[in-house]
């Protein structure tokens, strides 16, 4: 009799414990995402009107209502072009090497760490390595090809963890399984492995990627450019060799340090600028979240069919 | 093979590098470029002369935001044709321009005056002399004075909030060189911003604040904050504003702007002759420099200008040093000589 009761008892305040946790979940997620909604609608109400043709195309002006972005949105793909040619191969490759081939000793476990802990490292530090390195070591001044490089060392190590930890996922009977059908190594990595590992290791380059779009700190220690009102030179011409290269060399700006600089001017309309400057930011991010999350869901179902 | 042609393009790509980086500096004069950096109080100047010059004349110009430090280490290591600065160059700072050969010339391009605010509903501050800013500013201000009337014994005995500028920027090194009579000495209970439009807001939400910030900002915000006029040597209290700052009638808070120019380049370089010509013509300059906020120079100094950079007279005024209260006139006294 007495037993029972307790077991009741047990039930019934496992039962409130529960609910408890749940209700207090809620309430924390609605404080979380209410933060997020409350900045994002904060900024769409800011900088939505803002955003028409005439922001798109123009240069900075001293005059926050003929001001636009031109310049510093094509800088950002530019750069954000370069920083994904250098990070991802990169990345790839090292992690691969890291989980599939090189020997488990205290050289990789070293190695491993520090990858994890360059992840953590902030990314001002990352931007006088490249004004000391890049800029005057080599000599390569203030251009595209410098941010790119910068940006895609910011991203490297996240781009390396995300790669093994997928390649890690892949189930070891299917390597076995190639190995017994009598593959060597690169035919088990490059036909079996990659092809599995895919899906994570895009969506850890997304993130990568995204991380890089925002950051200003790096770029502006290496100098990037403020008040630029001319584009790099078109990477295609109609005379052969139709490639130009020249636009690696050219001068730029970026999407964040013009909303840096637009937040701290005196006139309102500059503040408005830099909201939908934001927009437009977060949008950009969006897209290339949206992009990876496609790009998963479409190589997961190519690999069970 | 396909190794070789690969490292063929890469190398190819690189000799094109080497052969464009040149122009990438503003060298040639097809691509010429005038490159300012320097100084984020100075930026929209430069960024508002820049956007003209170029529509004017077809030459590019970029400006850069490495702040007033960042851009003379550029300008000493002669990356720069102009940066702008909110102080005068530094001595360590003239040490590395001449170890790297570089000489510079000393130009005012505008004024800019400091204003002290308080909230508008703050009724009885009508005037306050350099003394009352200091016993509320001063390093042996901290911890102790937290009410007003321990300021002046009429004010009432309300807590002080104080919002000032960061450490690192040129307007707190004027303000503690003028007021405390010390660059860099302050007390540091204060709210501390780079960013001056969060002063703005921070005085403009308490009754009990006070804050100095760029006159831009008090012309943008006039509804928000009110200005707290200075009492001057002669007795007369005189609020912050473009025409005071521009006699020289307000003191000691009103500071030069200066542009610093690469001699080396100037003579090198048409282009950047031609921009500051553009940049010292009193018809361009009174103008655009009026509609982004800060105080255009006295007349008579745009052509002192003009003379000094005609004659190349290199070095800073300040020796290294600071001073309070130098007019644009003072400046460029010695311009002819």
């Amino acid at each position: 009799m007495a037993g029972g009761f307790s077991e009741r008892r047990i039930v019934a305040t496992a039962k409130v414990q529960d609910l408890t946790f749940a209700v207090l979940g809620v309430i924390v997620l609605f404080f979380a995402m209410a933060m997020l909604a409350t900045l994002v609608a904060d900024l769409l109400i800011d900088g939505l009107g803002r955003i028409n043709a005439q922001f798109l195309t123009d240069f900075p002006s001293r005059r926050p209502e003929e001001a636009g972005i031109l310049s510093a949105w094509v800088g950002t793909s530019l750069v954000m072009f370069v920083t994904a040619l250098l990070a991802i191969p990169l990345g790839i490759g090292a992690g691969l090497y890291l989980e599939e081939y090189a020997a488990k000793n205290w050289l990789s476990d070293l190695i491993e760490i520090n990858v994890s802990n360059l992840a953590g490292v902030p990314s001002i530090i990352y931007g006088l390595l490249a004004l000391g390195f890049f800029v005057y070591g080599l000599g390569l001044g203030q251009t595209v090809l410098v941010g790119g490089m910068v940006l895609a060392l910011l991203i490297l190590p996240i781009v390396v963890v995300a790669t093994r930890e997928a390649v890690r996922a892949v189930p070891s009977g299917l390597r076995e399984s190639a190995y017994g059908l009598g593959c060597n190594r690169w035919q088990v990595v490059w036909s079996y492995v990659l092809p599995s590992a895919r899906p994570g290791i895009l969506t850890g380059a997304i993130v990568g990627l995204s991380r890089a779009i925002g950051e200003t700190a790096p770029i502006i220690t290496i100098g990037a450019l403020t008040f630029i009102a001319f584009l790099p030179p078109s990477p295609i011409q109609a005379a052969p060799p139709f490639l130009n290269f020249d636009w690696l060399n050219s001068p730029f700006t970026v999407m964040p340090i013009q909303m840096f600089n637009w937040t701290s001017r005196p006139q309102a309309g500059f503040h408005v600028n830099a909201a939908a400057t934001g927009v437009l930011l977060l949008g950009m991010t969006l897209i290339m979240n949206g992009f990876a999350i496609y790009l998963r869901y479409h190589l997961r179902k190519g690999q069970r069919s | 093979m396909k190794k070789l042609v690969l490292c063929g393009v890469a190398a190819l790509a690189l000799t094109a590098c080497n052969q464009n980086t040149p122009a990438a500096k503003g060298g040639v004069d097809g691509n010429a470029i005038v490159l300012i950096d320097g100084s984020s109080t100075v930026y929209p100047i430069s960024e508002a002369l820049g956007e003209e010059f170029q529509k004017a004349s077809g030459v590019r110009v970029t400006v850069g935001l490495s702040g007033t430090g960042g851009g003379f280490k550029k300008l000493c290591r002669g990356e720069t044709d102009i940066s702008g600065a909110s102080r005068p160059i530094k001595a360590e700072e003239m040490e590395l321009c001449k170890q790297n050969g570089v000489e510079f010339i000393e130009l005012p391009v505008a004024l800019d005056a400091l204003a002290v605010i308080v909230n508008p509903a703050n009724t009885f501050i009508d005037c306050l002399t350099v003394a009352e800013l200091k016993t509320m500013w001063a390093p042996e201000a901290q911890g102790k004075i937290s009410t007003w009337n321990q300021v002046r014994a009429s004010f009432p005995n309300q807590p002080i909030k104080l919002f000032g500028a960061g450490t690192d920027s040129g307007t707190f090194d004027y303000f503690t060189k003028a007021i405390n009579g010390e660059e860099g000495s302050s007390r540091g209970d204060y709210t501390a911003t780079e960013d001056d439009n969060v002063t703005v807001t921070g005085v403009g939400g308490d009754n009990n604040s006070l804050g100095y910030l760029g006159l831009a900002y008090l012309t943008e915000n006039a509804g928000k904050v009110r200005a707290v006029p200075i009492r001057q040597a002669n007795g007369a209290c005189i609020a912050p504003s473009v025409q005071a700052a521009r006699d020289a009638s307000y003191q000691p808070l009103s500071r030069p702007l200066f542009f610093y120019v690469n001699k080396k380049h100037a003579d090198e370089r048409p282009h950047v002759r031609d921009f500051i010509k553009f940049a010292f013509s009193p018809e361009e300059s009174e103008k655009l420099v009026a509609e982004v906020g800060y105080v255009p120079l006295p007349t008579q100094a745009y052509s002192l200008a003009l003379t000094k950079f005609d004659a190349r007279k290199t070095g800073s005024y300040f020796g290294g040093g600071s001073k309070v209260g130098v007019t644009a006139e003072e400046l460029l006294a010695d311009a002819g000589k």
